[in-house]
């Protein structure tokens, strides 16, 4: 039995240890929020929070998240709406949706790190992959969070790290 | 029987498609005499509950494109609700075949999910909300021309009594529905017409298992599938023991197209599938390749006698009187769909002799076809979950392999429900592709570079064919191969399109606006006849154009917004473009800047948009939005190549998508001039490739006659 830390809580699972994070979280554990999109670790829809840290799951073994805290989509807000959730309704970012969760989990740790970000370094960073088209609202929504400071935006803390 | 159903329903489709034909449906009225509907079901489309919950029903598929909102809206305006407490559900297409196909069309594509439906949805809710009104004059005992409704309540005007929606919908519901309605003036429109939120969004963000591949079911087993690489080939052997003895599989399904592994997890079932040994007998497709199709093609543009699509004038005899000959060749490469959802499709027989399908699917009723017809059963022994699409752009209307697929590997687990996944392989070496094509143009240019005449030849692969074969045009023209040239809107007084179908081994489908590779030809070809002509590509085109003409109308808009003409940074050019399709009108403005080594730059798109009206004007510019990326990947990188039968890329790193970093500056103008329906979720993708290779001529000097770019030198000559 291998123990994990998702969402805050402790969870035991009979797994392969090279099976990819993302299949224990989805399959196993019944957390489906992080999408398969590639599994080669190029589109970004499995991203999930390893200690704070945006990470394809994908191609992480469920071997080295370990004692490691994992968040996912379904665990970002005790209750309600992460910030960055709630930016990403207000400027109705997701189209079909499936690489989103994936999204704001990068934008998460993204302004974790850089509260605010440059053009760039939001280039650099969001290097998910989105089929439909969405990047010209997440990158608004994200420049939107950098203004408004965390605080003052929304009543969510930032537990999730 | 499902066959004739799902036929008769692909070609009322087919018929609509580009050519800008709503279809019509009768006014929903048998709602009362449906057994089990609830209680506040006033009609097919609209259950009120008694908290005044309203539940609009959608029978179109959400794949991102907005439809189900702008549907809700649209009943919405006419119901008069509040909109806080509209709630959504998607029609059932296993009632819908009970109920004597109430709710029209399920399919969800060629832009039409509003523009088709919007009458029989808005008569829903101003027979609904004239139904209410009745209610409550009965229960007051005056006439209803002294009531009337708004936001959810029905008044008595000479008393000021009031009554809830919620609290009528009983009695409402059993009232004969009005023989005419009236609908709103679009210029009064309170909700529809209106940016509200997307109703979707909230799950979305939140991460809910909406999608085909969420489904978890008690007992539920994964499957995998390999599908014989070359396409058309068959199951010959597999040996299967060492996956058989892995961790957590439960069987290995053989069927002629395909293996599969059912395991408890997908990524077991993956595994597995990998330490498979499978023969396959490829039935002679083995040596296509990328050559073999494109001397098919061109065998095809050299052939006699071809059907002709078009024919105005004596096209031969204007281009041997012309003063001058401007010749062409273009071509496209296959590409795939490549929705970030893999096809996927859970199934479950159940011991009562039921089959539940849950899928993602751009068709629920075609879905419920392939189901029943797999399963050898009626179609009232089958439902089908409509869940949200992961993407669908095309993929998953027309053909339901994936749950024929799902289907088939259920049937050998009896009591259980197997999930279906494809991998991002299957899904990339498997798809019904955009077709390959070429084209020649010919065209005949008088002393002042005016054009006399057109001489189009086409070959490409009939999508109709594969996926349609009952909607094909006389002498087998396919009107998604030839679009764009059969109907061009240039007044040119001889014209002749001819129509080579070479169809190849390759499965060709509908890919976002179906034909879309006839655009990027004809629009870079009108720039090549306005540079011989020694013209300013917008008013070479103008020029051509009818007074009064939509795509006149377009074009001068976004020159406008553009600034066509005026100075530009340094090291950034302009190309120009018109599209009409899928029931709207379409211009673009593109500006790209090109570095030293080649490296192209999509910078700033702005497009204008006719589309008659606009239901959500938010997500009408986030559709334009999304065809620019869908369509940038296609002119930058993305294309499939054929190689020993087989399609070559197999992931996101042989066919890349656009990343944040490569979205360059939108800007939507939305130009809506009335008196027709246009569509949203293809149009703006039309002009996207020539308008760019347009500007990337101002800036190179190099003509594009190929995509993607990355086969081309763009270093300036």
């Amino acid at each position: 039995m291998l123990e994990l830390i998702v969402n805050s809580r402790r969870h035991s699972v009979d797994v392969e240890p090279e099976m990819p994070l993302l299949w224990v979280l989805r399959d196993h554990l019944g957390f489906s929020g992080a999408k398969y999109g590639c599994g080669v670790g190029i589109c970004g829809s499995c991203t999930v929070l390893v200690d704070g840290e945006a990470v394809r799951s994908c191609t992480m073994p469920v071997s080295a998240a370990i004692g490691r805290k994992v968040v996912t989509i379904e665990g970002l807000a005790e209750n309600g709406l992460h910030r960055v959730q709630q930016a990403w309704i207000d400027h109705q970012v997701p189209q079909c949706g499936y690489c989103q969760t994936g999204m704001i989990i990068a934008a998460v740790a993204l302004l974790a790190k850089v509260p605010r970000p440059s053009d760039e370094e939001i280039d650099r960073t969001m290097t998910n992959l989105c089929r439909c088209g969405t990047y010209a609202r997440v990158r608004k929504a994200i420049h939107a969070l950098a203004e408004a400071p965390p605080a003052a935006a929304g009543k969510v803390p930032e537990e999730s790290r | 029987m499902s066959i004739v159903l799902s036929r008769r329903e692909f070609i009322r489709v087919s018929a609509a498609i580009g050519g800008g034909m709503a279809l019509e449906f009768s006014l929903p009225g048998v709602a009362r005499a449906f057994p089990g509907a609830p209680i506040g079901e006033i009609n097919a489309w609209i259950v009120i509950h008694p908290d005044d919950r309203v539940v609009i029903r959608i029978a179109r598929s959400e794949m991102g494109q907005g439809t189900l909102t702008a549907l809700a809206q649209l009943v919405a305006e006419e119901l008069d609700c509040d909109w806080a407490k509209v709630d959504t559900e998607f029609a059932s297409p296993n009632e819908h075949i009970r109920r004597n196909r109430v709710w029209g069309s399920m399919s969800t594509g060629g832009s039409m999910g509003v523009r088709s439906s919007q009458d029989t949805v808005r008569r829903a809710g101003a027979s609904a909300r004239e139904m209410l009104i009745g209610a409550a004059a009965a229960r007051w005992q005056v006439s209803a021309s002294e009531c009337s409704a708004a936001n959810g309540l029905v008044t008595h005007r000479p008393t000021g009594r009031m009554l809830r929606y919620g609290e009528l919908a009983a009695e409402a519901a059993k009232l004969a529905p009005p023989k005419e309605v009236s609908l709103r003036d679009p210029a009064a429109w309170k909700i529809a017409g209106k940016s509200l939120q997307r109703l979707d969004i909230p799950d979305k963000v939140l991460g809910r298992p909406v999608f085909g591949v969420d489904v978890a079911l008690p007992g539920m087993l994964h499957a995998s599938i390999a599908q014989c690489p070359v396409f058309g080939g068959r199951l010959r052997h597999v040996d299967s023991q060492a996956a058989e003895a892995m961790r957590g599989v439960r069987k290995v399904i053989r069927r002629e197209g395909f293996v599969a592994v059912v395991a408890d997890s997908w990524w077991r079932a993956n595994e597995a599938l990998k330490k498979l040994r499978i023969d396959w007998d490829h039935r002679g497709n083995g040596q296509a390749n990328n050559e073999t199709i494109a001397a098919m093609l061109g065998e095809g543009l050299a052939a006699r006698n071809l059907p002709e699509a078009r024919r105005v004038g004596d096209a031969p005899a204007a281009l041997a009187g012309a003063a001058r000959i401007v010749e062409a060749e273009y071509r496209s490469p296959y590409l795939n769909h490549a929705t970030l959802e893999p096809q996927t499709c859970t199934a479950w027989f159940r011991s009562d002799g039921f089959l539940e399908v849950w899928t993602s699917t751009q068709n629920g009723e075609a879905s419920l076809a392939a189901a029943a017809e797999e399963a050898g059963l009626p179609l009232e022994r089958v439902e089908v979950h409509k869940m949200m699409l992961g993407g669908g752009f095309g993929r998953r209307g027309g053909p339901q392999d994936f749950v024929r697929q799902g289907v088939a590997i259920a049937s050998e687990l009896r009591g259980t429900p197997v999930k279906l996944m494809w991998s991002r392989q299957e899904d990339m070496q498997h798809g019904f592709y955009r077709p390959a094509s070429i084209v020649r143009l010919r065209a005949g240019l008088d002393a002042q570079g005016r054009v006399v005449a057109l001489h189009t030849r086409i070959a490409c692969p009939s999508i109709l064919t594969v996926l349609m074969p009952g909607s094909l045009g006389k002498e087998g023209i396919d009107f998604t191969a030839v679009r764009g040239f059969s109907d061009m809107p240039y007044a040119v007084a001889n014209q002749q399109v001819d129509y080579a179908m070479r169809n190849g081994h390759v499965p060709v489908g509908f890919w976002r606006a179906p034909g879309q590779q006839n655009s990027f030809y004809r629009e870079s070809f009108i720039d090549e006849l306005a540079l011989a002509a020694g013209r300013d590509p917008v008013a070479y085109r103008l020029a051509m154009l009818e007074p009064g003409d939509r795509n006149r109308l377009v074009l001068e808009a976004v020159a406008r917004a553009a600034g066509w003409g005026s100075p530009l940074p340094a090291g950034v050019y302009r190309g120009v473009a018109i599209a009409d399709g899928f029931g709207s009108y379409t211009a673009m403005v593109a500006e790209v800047s090109v570095g030293a080594e080649g490296n192209a730059k999509v910078r700033r798109i702005v497009v204008a948009i006719d589309s008659g009206y606009v239901v959500n004007p938010d997500n009408c510019r986030a559709q334009a939005e999304s065809n620019v990326v869908y369509g940038l990947g296609s002119i930058l990188y993305q294309q499939n190549n054929v190689r020993n039968g087989r399609i070559v890329e197999t992931n996101f790193h042989d066919f890349r998508l656009p990343r944040i970093s490569e979205m360059p500056v939108v800007e939507v103008v939305l130009a809506p001039t009335g008196g027709f329906w246009g569509g949203h979720g293809e149009p703006a993708i039309l002009p996207l490739a020539p308008a760019v290779c347009n500007a990337l001529f101002a800036a190179t000097g190099r003509r594009i006659r190929s995509l993607p770019l990355s086969d081309h030198d763009l270093r300036r000559v």
